[in-house]
């Protein structure tokens, strides 16, 4: 896979305005970490026996992997529907995976009350096969693991040509007498860009491997992050608890996956000052509607089939949550079978964003909105709680940011997006996996 | 060429969902039925008999001093924390009385603590094994060395009754455990109904209740609601009760007969039955994935040399 150079490092400063403002936010979250640590869960959260689990468990496990399911699903487009010209956008999307799952997983330690046990789950004589979360918990911990080694190449990459500009102004920073001397530096740096070139050509080889696995994994455990519930069948009301939960979870993924991924590319190119990559995003666009129509005529044939229809046109507290996530994914796939509407990035940001909120929304309802432990609870996150689910979110955009300016993540410009340059004299590789006509590609 | 790949792609995602849905249709095939043993311990709760003197649950506190302080669940009137009154379960309590009051005639006292499932969802649903339910004894039993406090057994028990340290650093999971280490290791019966004074409490095995509670339904049919609750409930408890007033005004939950760990066991073991489907789609992929692989570079190569 000699893509290399597909991808480029972000040009421009990195600590910039708004590096400095997330930042701010991220201290804040971690702040409330700190007195969670020290002073329990109850001192920060509003959890209670009822509901013992809170917007940690809900927006950050359950949704926020959902929303990091970019990287899953365009994997499965480029390299198990072969459509290699999405390729420029996966490693923008397993860059936000791996960040979206490792905050996943430190907003888990933030959660569990007795972290410190969590080496239980290596120790096969304490597995409980029995539990979804056994299987959530090693599938993702498996994942994570996976998206740093799918992240590798362009780490690589960077190292392979790294002039070690930054390395060396440190050095220069430090008084002579604690800097290093140059030449053991140097040499030193030298063996590090050797041990990348060796590694490199080899992790190539095997990765399609580590991305088959990673294919995998979130299709095991995001059915079971809907299997967790499926035990909750007197506490979850019945518009959402049904032995499709699996099922659901596992489109649900798919569709917020392709959505956050056309999303995610309009936002950097806007932010970035990129050209839209208006070709690739409105192929991805036209495969929305297929994963949103299973998932919405399973939903309904599924109310049918318990007679729950009912229930859910009711008008009540919890049909109308029922009835917006409907109308959210409903509307927004509905914009996408307009051909005009999947080629205009606005309209693209829109029925995207719909259809994020709306399949977010479903996981809210699931988890949150719809779990009723019985009378007298009750559930609002204290603002302790919001601000560190605020904060890991800013520390995902702050990685990102970062991400993008020190390693070749983002789509080569000459290459892609600016498809005017047709006859550009970089002509590569890259070029043939542009969207051939269907009829050129059956010739090869 | 691509044609082949898509049509393997839809095989390949109607395999896998018909496997997820066939998982789902046999969730709602028959339940086979657990096996209920008879033979476990159990406690018989008669809300008939019982006077409120709550004498069980300062019993429960003193064989259980080692679990929470008390005085953090501190009544509104009593600032300096010198006062125990729960209002409910929680951390440091865990049995409690409550008296229900419909009226001036009709009241009822009713006791709360685990109910010792036969087919436990916490025991069920714990992914580190923390939560166990004994062979022989049927104690649904809880170890802090093991529990990462993931809170899940209490999303899972219907009766809400796991609770958790919310206000320590170092918090567990708190629930009864039938005395297990404690007053039953020592006197062979659980401290509650040791000092209940209205012999309100019966302890013993889970038949012997069940045949005293029936006769106790039989001989007194105007007293009681002609039901033992726990008898079916959620697959059968061990903790049975007979009461004067309808189970779920007294804060019983409706559960239906089969167990909810019955339901989801099913599903989760459909899909994962033996490891087979997450093998079989991971070979499948890679298969997939390897030949588009070649097929791409192959194509790359095509064009490498039709560019000379």
């Amino acid at each position: 896979m000699g893509h290399s150079e597909e991808y480029q490092k972000l040009e421009g400063k990195i600590f910039t305005k708004s590096f400095f403002i997330l930042l701010s936010v991220v201290l804040l979250g971690f702040y409330f970490v700190g007195v969670r640590y020290v002073k329990g869960i109850g001192a920060v959260s509003n959890m209670s026996d009822g509901y013992p689990w809170g917007i940690w468990i809900t927006y950050d496990v359950a949704t926020g992997t959902a929303i990091a399911c970019g990287g899953y699903a365009v994997a499965i487009l480029v390299y198990i529907r072969n459509r290699m010209q999405y390729h420029p956008m996966i490693r923008s999307a397993i860059l936000t995976s791996m960040f979206g799952y490792g905050l996943a997983g430190f907003s888990v330690m933030v959660d569990l009350g007795r972290p410190w046990n969590a080496y239980n789950f290596f120790i096969p004589s304490k597995w409980q096969a029995n539990s979804a979360m056994f299987e959530v918990a090693l599938c993702v911990m498996a994942y994570s693991t996976v998206l740093i080694l799918e992240f590798l190449p362009a780490i690589l990459t960077s190292i392979e040509q790294s002039k070690w500009d930054r390395m060396n102004a440190i050095r220069n920073w430090l008084h002579p007498r604690f800097a290093p001397d140059k030449k053991t530096m140097e040499d030193k740096l030298e063996m590090v860009r050797l041990g990348a070139l060796w590694l490199k050509p080899r992790l190539n080889k095997v990765l399609i491997f580590f991305i088959v696995l990673g294919i995998t994994l979130p299709t095991m455990h995001q059915s079971s992050l809907g299997s967790l519930l499926l035990i909750a069948s007197t506490k979850l009301h019945p518009l959402w608890h049904t032995g499709f939960l699996p099922l659901l979870f596992l489109l649900n993924c798919i569709f917020i996956g392709y959505s956050i991924a056309i999303l995610e590319s309009i936002i950097s190119s806007y932010s970035f000052k990129r050209p839209f990559e208006i070709e690739e995003l409105s192929g991805l666009a036209s495969l929305i509607p297929f994963v949103t129509v299973i998932w919405l005529s399973v939903v309904i044939g599924d109310l049918a089939h318990r007679n729950q229809i009912a229930a859910a046109l009711k008008g009540d507290f919890y049909s109308g949550w029922f009835m917006t996530e409907f109308v959210l994914v409903a509307g927004g796939s509905l914009i996408l079978f307009v051909k005009k509407c999947r080629r205009s990035a606005r309209w693209l940001f829109i029925s995207a964003s719909m259809i994020v909120l709306g399949g977010a929304l479903y996981r809210f309802n699931v988890y949150l909105i719809g779990f009723n432990p019985g009378q007298g609870w009750k559930y609002f996150p204290s603002f302790a709680e919001i601000m560190i689910t605020v904060g890991i979110v800013a520390l995902e955009i702050l990685g990102y940011k970062v991400f993008v300016a020190l390693f070749p993540v983002l789509p080569n410009m000459d290459l892609h997006g600016a498809h005017k340059k047709k006859g550009h004299a970089k002509k590569h590789k890259g070029e043939q996996s542009k969207p051939l006509p269907q009829s050129e590609a059956a010739a090869h | 060429m691509k044609k082949t790949s898509r049509r393997d792609f839809l095989k390949l995602a109607g395999a896998t969902g018909a496997g997820l849905l066939a998982c789902g249709a046999g969730s709602a095939l028959a339940n086979e039925g657990l096996q209920v043993n008879n033979e476990e311990l159990g406690m018989l709760y008669d809300a008939t008999k019982c006077v409120g003197c709550k004498a069980c649950m300062s019993a429960c506190k003193r064989v259980n001093h080692d679990y929470g302080s008390l005085s953090y669940e501190k009544a509104k009137f009593d600032e300096d924390g010198l006062w125990d009154a729960p209002s409910d379960l929680s951390g440091s309590t865990r049995t409690l009385i409550k008296l229900f009051k419909e009226s001036e005639q009709r009241w009822s006292y009713v006791k709360y603590s685990c109910m010792h499932c036969q087919k436990p969802s916490c025991v069920s649903v714990c992914p580190v094994s923390a939560m166990t339910k004994e062979k022989i004894t049927g104690i649904v039993d809880y170890n802090k060395n093991t529990c990462i406090g993931c809170r899940y057994c209490q999303i899972a028990c219907p009766y809400n009754i796991p609770k958790f340290q919310w206000e320590k650093a170092v918090p567990q999971i708190v629930k009864c455990d039938l005395c297990k280490s404690t007053n039953l290791r020592e006197k062979g019966i659980s401290a509650c109904a040791e000092v209940c004074p209205a012999g309100a409490i019966k302890f013993g095995k889970r038949k012997d209740l069940l045949d005293e509670a029936h006769q106790r339904l039989k001989d007194a049919p105007d007293k009681y609601v002609q039901h033992v609750y726990g008898e079916h409930e959620g697959g059968g408890t061990n903790h049975l009760y007979l009461a004067s007033m309808p189970f779920n005004k007294l804060g019983l939950p409706e559960i239906k007969p089969e167990a909810p760990a019955e339901f989801s066991e099913k599903i989760q073991h459909t899909i994962y039955k033996g490891f087979i489907a997450p093998v079989a789609l991971y070979s499948t992929l890679c298969f997939i994935a390897v030949k588009n692989m070649k097929k791409h570079e192959s194509h790359d190569d095509d064009h490498k040399k039709g560019d000379k």
